[in-house]
């Protein structure tokens, strides 16, 4: 009986939860895990300087942060949304039917892709096309003609001859990955465009100019690591002749263990990053939702305090965590649209 | 050849077949201890470094001038806002090494200590106001993590510029840093800098989860396995519930998670990543081991108790609640501690509704954001900082601390109170 009355209990404080949940101190933060690593550094100032709670984020990957961002525009819907790629203009859709119309988009700076190996052995120089023929599900035939084959390289100098004797073995992150999708458009389409005939596809058949261009080799040259970067750069070590697939922020701090490969003549740095001479890097972004800054305490504080020049200028906090930065006027553009709230058009 | 012969030739072969067999039995037993052992010898190798921290000593000046307050005003958090803290910690930074005069060189020195550091200040102000009389404290700071694991290593790396290795040879030199036990890795809720991260919010998320889970999942289980035990008509219907008893055990966990989302949070409207949806769907998740051992634990209870009971008046109802429950108890005691204990270790089904999230502030209710440790584990292993591997193990160990424990007292109810007959 007693056991009645407790579940009882239980069940009617459920049903006045529902009340309860309506009102909200804390910024909701979701999206992409590449932005994650910034944001959290910002909410963590941000909750200890301000005296407002610190936000809470959760690390759901740029698609799946997006697909919450534009589920409606209630209280019970994320504020913010983090994104390592531009808004989709059939997510924009989605989140203007389901009420989501003043939107701002805000660019934090830029990541650079890695492709790296251990430090034993040596480094690496090739171009984006040596990736896409060592990668790729299907290559240009070598024997020339515009046929496709199944990809016959076992080795990294079959792929081009200045490359060492190893084996190709790559590890890199699952599909499911905001890292992989940047990947296979970076550096396999960029190096999938420079075979003419390819090239000329992508007008007359799109479709099968991205399968050719993104499918990854399933042949066992390509492992998927997991979402994990840490667990590659683990790997890496004890296997000097792999290479691997992860975010600058991870090569920066373990650049004592792995070092970047030289891609087209550019290192992985800072400098070439930001000046955009590294072919494999892309923007970051985050969406803010312009209607709940009303409700929720402190919001504009904290894009304030993400767009101040101590956290993502050229010495700021947020550089010191891997982030590469927006040039100065872009810095200023930015913050201006926090400023004034500007809406998205698309 | 007769029988016997026979019997005699194949005996040494019969023999050695047995042998073979023990062998067999006590490699894999090696082998698993082996796993076992190597497992945890490394997870403690790399856990041991969290459980220091290194720290810096400064001379701070807290006057009311360097602090730029009125003299005797009101100490709070407001009047404290307007401090710059890191100013004063940098000025007694540069107090140590006073021949560090270019810029470049200044912001390596300012590196060594924590970005923390500061806010450590304002909460000795804080708490101790009276310590402005003084004008000058000696106070020992946390340091950055990349000092940390070079101190603790004793080894270089890379984050550490050549510099700053200096500096930190002057320390040493002086006395000026030293490693103490790491109150800070239970103190404090998760961060981004590993040397300010603990576990505390995690802790305190996963015990509001766990009493949910409890609250819940006890008495339905319990109840469940009484009437499906004592009560419930022997039919097609009570058979079919049985095997899906059986079968709901058997489900992988991230499905009751994907159920959450879509009942609890999409259709009730909980809360995203409070522990009260997380404890509803552990619940879901350790009832059907509650109800099979429950059950198993009543069904042990000898029938001439509950006939002597019957036989003395008492109504069915009163026999078991007066007699077969009590008696089942520590069985079902033991089953309900061991689900606790998987629903403690689980992540897969908080993934989907939202408790796999960087929360700093410690939940104060099953309403508030939470995380849970496993949680912590899975966020910590994926972020880039070095310092964050010992952390990660360090949780491991907090983890199976808890595990072992509860299971523990599950085998100390069990060794107690069961009664054989």
């Amino acid at each position: 009986m007693k056991h009645l009355v407790l579940a009882t209990a239980i069940s009617c404080s459920l049903i006045s939860l529902q009340a309860q949940a309506a009102g909200r101190d804390t910024i909701n933060i979701v999206g992409s895990s590449t932005v994650y690593p910034f944001a959290t550094v910002v909410a963590e100032k941000f909750g200890k300087k301000s005296g407002h709670k610190t936000p809470k984020i959760e690390s759901t990957g740029s698609g799946g942060g997006m697909k919450l961002f534009c589920a409606g525009a209630g209280l019970n819907t994320p504020d913010i949304t983090n994104a390592s790629r531009a808004i989709k203009s059939s997510e924009y859709k989605k989140c203007m039917k389901n009420g989501v119309t003043d939107i701002t988009e805000i660019q934090i700076g830029y990541d650079g892709i890695a492709f790296a190996n251990s430090k034993k052995a040596p480094q690496f120089k090739l171009s984006r096309k040596d990736m896409f023929l060592a990668l790729a599900k299907q290559v240009p035939d070598p024997k020339g003609g515009h046929k496709l084959i199944e990809n016959p390289y076992q080795t990294w100098n079959q792929v081009n001859p200045s490359l060492p004797n190893y084996k190709i073995e790559v590890l890199g992150p699952p599909p499911t990955s905001g890292t992989r999708d940047a990947f296979a458009e970076l550096a396999m389409e960029g190096g999938c465009k420079k075979v003419d005939w390819i090239k000329a596809m992508k007008k007359k058949d799109k479709k099968k100019y991205k399968s050719i261009c993104h499918t990854v080799r399933e042949d066992g040259a390509y492992i998927e690591a997991g979402e994990n970067d840490n667990l590659i750069v683990q790997k890496l070590e004890s296997n000097p002749k792999a290479m691997g697939i992860f975010g600058f922020s991870f090569l920066e701090q373990n650049d004592d263990y792995v070092q970047g490969s030289i891609v087209e003549g550019e290192a992985p740095e800072f400098e070439t990053i930001a000046d955009g001479s590294y072919p494999i890097s892309r923007p970051l972004f985050f969406y803010v939702k312009n209607a709940h800054k009303k409700a929720i305490p402190g919001m504009q504080d904290y894009l304030v305090e993400f767009t101040s020049e101590a956290a993502f200028g050229d010495e700021g906090y947020l550089i010191d965590k891997g982030l590469i930065p927006l040039s100065k006027a872009d810095r200023a553009a930015m913050r201006k649209r926090v400023k004034n709230s500007e809406k998205l058009k698309m | 050849m007769n029988n016997t012969e026979q019997v005699k030739l194949s005996l040494k072969k019969r023999y050695a077949r047995e042998k073979r067999f023990q062998w067999y039995g006590k490699i894999a037993v090696w082998i698993g201890f082996v796993f076992l052992a190597t497992l945890l010898l490394d997870i403690t190798l790399k856990a041991l470094p969290a459980f220091q921290k290194t720290e810096i000593q400064l001379q701070v000046p807290i006057d009311w001038e360097t602090l730029g307050l009125q003299p005797d005003t009101r100490i709070d958090p407001e009047s404290l806002r307007t401090v710059d803290f890191g100013g004063v910690l940098k000025k007694s930074l540069r107090e140590v090494f006073p021949d560090v005069k270019k810029r470049k060189d200044k912001k390596l020195l300012y590196r060594l200590i924590s970005s923390g550091a500061e806010y450590q200040l304002r909460d000795l102000i804080l708490s101790e106001p009276e310590l402005i009389q003084q004008g000058k404290i000696s106070l020992w700071v946390t340091a950055d993590d990349d000092v940390d694991t070079f101190y603790k290593l004793k080894k270089s790396t890379s984050r550490i510029k050549p510099k700053q290795a200096e500096m930190i040879q002057q320390l040493m030199d002086q006395g000026k840093i030293r490693t103490r036990f790491n109150d800070t890795f239970f103190q404090n809720s998760d961060s981004r800098e590993p040397e300010q991260a603990g576990i505390r919010g995690a802790l305190v998320g996963s015990f509001w989860t766990l009493l949910v889970t409890l609250v819940i999942s006890l008495p339905i289980g319990i109840g469940a396995a009484v009437y499906l035990e004592e009560f419930a008509p022997k039919n097609k219907l009570t058979d079919i519930i049985e095997v899906n008893i059986n079968n709901l055990a058997a489900v992988p966990s991230i499905v009751f998670g994907l159920l959450g989302l879509a009942v609890f949070i999409n259709f009730f409207g909980m809360p995203r990543s409070a522990p009260l949806v997380g404890g509803i769907v552990l619940s879901l998740m350790t009832l059907p081991t509650i109800i099979i051992s429950a059950r198993a634990a009543i069904k042990s209870v000898p029938p001439s108790i509950k006939e002597a009971a019957l036989g003395l008046g008492a109504s069915h109802m009163q026999t078991v609640f007066h007699h077969v429950l009590p008696l089942a108890m520590p069985g079902i005691l033991t089953g309900a501690i061991i689900g606790m204990a998987q629903a403690l270790g689980e992540t897969a089904p908080l993934l989907m509704i939202g408790m796999v999230a960087f929360i700093v502030d410690v939940p104060g209710g099953i309403l508030d954001s939470a995380t849970v440790l496993p949680v912590q584990i899975y966020l910590w292993a994926d972020s880039p900082e070095r310092a964050f591997t010992a952390l990660t193990a360090a949780a491991i160990l907090v983890l199976l601390a808890f595990l072992v424990t509860m299971n523990a007292i599950a085998i100390y109810l069990r060794k107690q109170f069961e009664r054989r007959w």
